[in-house]
């Protein structure tokens, strides 16, 4: 077993980081030229036909640099086209995503803002739909399938919201239908699932900037004549940050491993992570505010940048209390192998370190 | 990233996996081990230790040179995944086989090497660890049991406290102070002590959850060799960290699998109580708090599995062992609480499903406190791990 990124993974990554560390806000060119846009493009189609695990990398780095802009939306209706478009639609959207001339999103919520798939009605009206306003490409998940649209079909109006760097509008599309995709529920859920591995490692990489953003301003901050750092009231909030931060990292590196293995336990990996980044984060988020004291609130440092993401990934894809209940219905309603004999007296050494 | 086991892993599980089942005894029905520390229970897990040993199960990271099988950290970790999955009795000699033996592999001299590793293997001689003190806990290096040189030996007085397995112990792998003078991190030793010699006694503590697992270990003008010195004369904290990285270099491995059988017990209970007329495992609250044990103890797993992957590669144990101590013992403790919420009066039963949720609930109170605190562990992650500056 090798719990860790291999050599050409790491690269991508450090690759990943370098470039957005020399800029923070790539255009949507550069970052096609990156190969970004073209992880999960097959290299029949122009792209770099990488697994998940890469995709992850990638993310991650996207979200230590709180990237902004329709990178997520187009790489989860890429995921959607994959899952199931035809192969003709698939040979006409796909290379253009790939070499960065079209933008694409999908368009799912309504009102009742339910990620539950039965919970769709409409294939008229969406709303909460990200990049809407840049995509040239809507897929529009409706009771009857899925239905790709040109923008010029469509009017949109923003839906402003905490999270600046991440917009959603209203989409009503005026001539429904449009070229459907033959791939159904499970088309929409898989990709769903693949476009959260992806949301996850940018809440872990996100995660990461604000314990390492926390943790050298507790080494630098002088209070009472020594570093705040030195006070183990701080220490222990940015120990706490490491365990959330690692712990989330380790639950989105396993879920982006079992989608690329098409492990059964895939979509439960996939909720297992998104319920813990989606706590994690935020709680991160909290904690590192608070360990800046005044300045961590102020809207001219980056942390409330990273703190409004946290607050827009948390909900998107669904947030902690709908993933934990997808969990219970796959381990809780299964009834779990269950060993007759349960730790039980004299023997009590067993939970001991 | 490859998360299945390599051909090597698999062989190894497998071949132990199908050797348990030839060989686990029947689970014990009878008492628990006494105050004397002794009884039939105590026999049989010498016994189990024994069968161990006689397979070639014993020492499974120990080098082959000693007696061990020098198997890989990963390999490690899955014995110790089958033993909990086998409910295979635990290993009554762990302190001798996880700490104290690999610490004399390092640092002990040959002699020590020759008369002490061959009986932790079999099971023949039981260590316990004499660490703590009462007045000595989270600062451990402020010790002050006292060893006075007299010719070729040492005599000490002190005391010792939360000494797991004292009662049954053969040998205590004990630390004194040696150097009065001197810093107090550098006046330490680190003794190989019998603990049938003349003036050490043992008193065993009781827990909040019923069971004695702790003792208090007493010196009164203790005569011990100079050649029993592990390391060098007032070099034992050297020593000791060594231990204690030898120790959670472990890192809880079989742990995770008791805790999946627990859960698994409490959502098959959460299936068949009722709560408002039906299943309380359809209670939306419920589900939340399941799903979120479910989720928290995979994550353990995944964790786990990423510290070993980053100790094989490293070979050398760091601040892992803490975070990972962190994480399972406030688990549990979440568990725990989950389980008595679901299970309502019968929870504080003892002869519900054997006592086990009340014990569990009472125990894992101590899971915080034991093996460093969640406290010291935070304060070792925020130094060693994001190099804050010391705070004492």
């Amino acid at each position: 077993m090798d719990f860790d990124l291999s050599k050409p993974q790491k690269l991508l990554k450090d690759t990943a980081r370098q470039f957005l560390a020399r800029d923070r806000a790539p255009s949507w060119q550069a970052i096609a030229e990156q190969g970004w846009t073209g992880l999960l493009i097959a290299e029949e189609h122009g792209g770099l036909g990488t697994g998940i695990v890469e995709l992850a990398a990638v993310g991650e780095e996207m979200g230590r640099a709180c990237l902004a802009g329709p990178y997520l939306s187009t790489l989860f209706a890429t995921a959607l086209i994959r899952a199931g478009a035809t192969p003709e639609q698939q040979g006409r959207w796909l290379p253009l995503i790939a070499a960065g001339e079209m933008k694409a999103t999908v368009a799912i919520l309504e009102e009742s803002a339910s990620w539950n798939l039965d919970a769709i009605h409409s294939s008229t009206r969406k709303l909460f739909v990200g990049d809407a306003d840049v995509a040239d490409l809507i897929l529009c998940v409706g009771p009857d399938g899925v239905a790709a649209v040109e923008r010029a079909g469509v009017s949109v109006v923003p839906m402003p919201w905490m999270d600046a760097r991440r917009n959603i509008f209203e989409v009503t599309f005026d001539h429904p239908g449009g070229d459907l995709l033959p791939g159904g529920r499970a088309a929409v859920r898989a990709a769903i699932d693949v476009a959260t591995v992806a949301l996850c490692a940018e809440m872990v990489g996100g995660m990461q900037w604000v314990l390492d953003t926390a943790v050298e301003y507790a080494k630098t901050r002088q209070q009472f004549g020594r570093p705040i750092g030195s006070f183990q009231a701080v220490q222990h909030q940015c120990a706490d940050m490491l365990l959330l931060t690692e712990s989330a990292r380790s639950a989105t590196y396993y879920a982006a491993w079992a989608l690329t293995e098409n492990d059964p336990g895939a979509p439960l990996a996939v909720s297992m992570a998104k319920a813990y980044c989606s706590d994690a984060c935020r709680e991160v988020g909290n904690r590192g505010v608070q360990v800046h004291g005044g300045i961590g609130f102020t809207w001219e440092h980056d942390l409330q940048l990273y703190y409004k993401r946290a607050k827009s990934s948390e909900i998107l894809f669904g947030d902690a209390t709908f993933h934990r209940e997808r969990i219970a219905a796959l381990v809780v309603d299964e009834l779990p192998p269950v060993n007759s004999r349960t730790e039980t007296s004299p023997d009590h050494q067993a939970v001991r370190a | 990233m490859d998360l299945n086991l390599t051909a090597d892993e698999q062989a190894f599980r497998d071949e132990f996996r199908g050797w348990l089942k030839a060989n686990v005894p029947a689970p014990w029905t009878g008492g628990g081990l006494n105050s004397e520390g002794g009884g039939e229970y105590l026999a049989y897990l010498r016994r189990w230790q024994r069968t161990l040993f006689e397979g070639g199960w014993a020492g499974i990271a120990w080098p082959k040179k000693f007696g061990g099988r020098g198997a890989t950290l990963m390999q490690q970790a899955l014995f110790q995944e089958e033993l909990a999955l086998a409910d295979a009795p635990h290993l009554i000699g762990t302190i001798g086989l996880s700490l104290v033996g690999p610490t004399i592999i390092a640092m002990g001299t040959e002699e020590q090497k020759a008369r002490y590793l061959a009986p932790i293997l079999a099971g023949d001689e039981i260590w316990c660890q004499g660490f703590s003190e009462p007045n000595a806990g989270s600062d451990l290096a402020s010790l002050g049991t006292k060893a006075i040189r007299d010719g070729d030996d040492f005599i000490i007085n002190g005391q010792k406290i939360w000494t797991s397995f004292a009662q049954m112990a053969d040998y205590c792998l004990l630390l004194v102070r040696t150097d009065f003078e001197a810093p107090k991190h550098k006046g330490i030793t680190c003794l190989l002590v019998d603990m049938r010699t003349p003036g050490i006694s043992v008193r065993p503590l009781r827990q909040m959850s019923g069971d004695a697992g702790f003792n208090e270990v007493f010196f009164t003008d203790v005569r011990v060799a100079v050649s029993q010195v592990l390391g060098q004369i007032n070099a034992g904290w050297t020593t000791a960290m060594a231990a204690l990285m030898n120790e959670r270099a472990n890192l809880g491995t079989g742990i995770q699998v008791i805790f999946k059988r627990n859960l698994n017990a409490l959502i098959a209970r959460a299936r068949q109580i009722d709560r408002n007329g039906r299943p309380a495992s359809a209670d939306p609250v419920v589900r939340q708090k399941l799903a979120q044990a479910w989720l928290e103890l995979e994550i353990l797993r995944l964790n786990t599995n990423r510290a070993l992957t980053s100790l094989s590669k490293s070979g050398v144990p760091g601040a892992e062992g803490s975070i990972q101590k962190i994480y399972w013992s406030e688990m549990n403790q979440r568990t725990q609480q989950t389980a008595q919420e679901i299970l309502g009066p019968y929870g504080q039963l003892i002869d519900f499903d054997n006592g086990v949720w009340q014990y569990g609930y009472l125990r894992s109170r101590g899971n915080t406190i034991e093996a460093g605190t969640s406290e010291i562990q935070r304060n070792i992650v925020a130094e060693r791990v994001l190099g804050l500056p010391k705070s004492y």
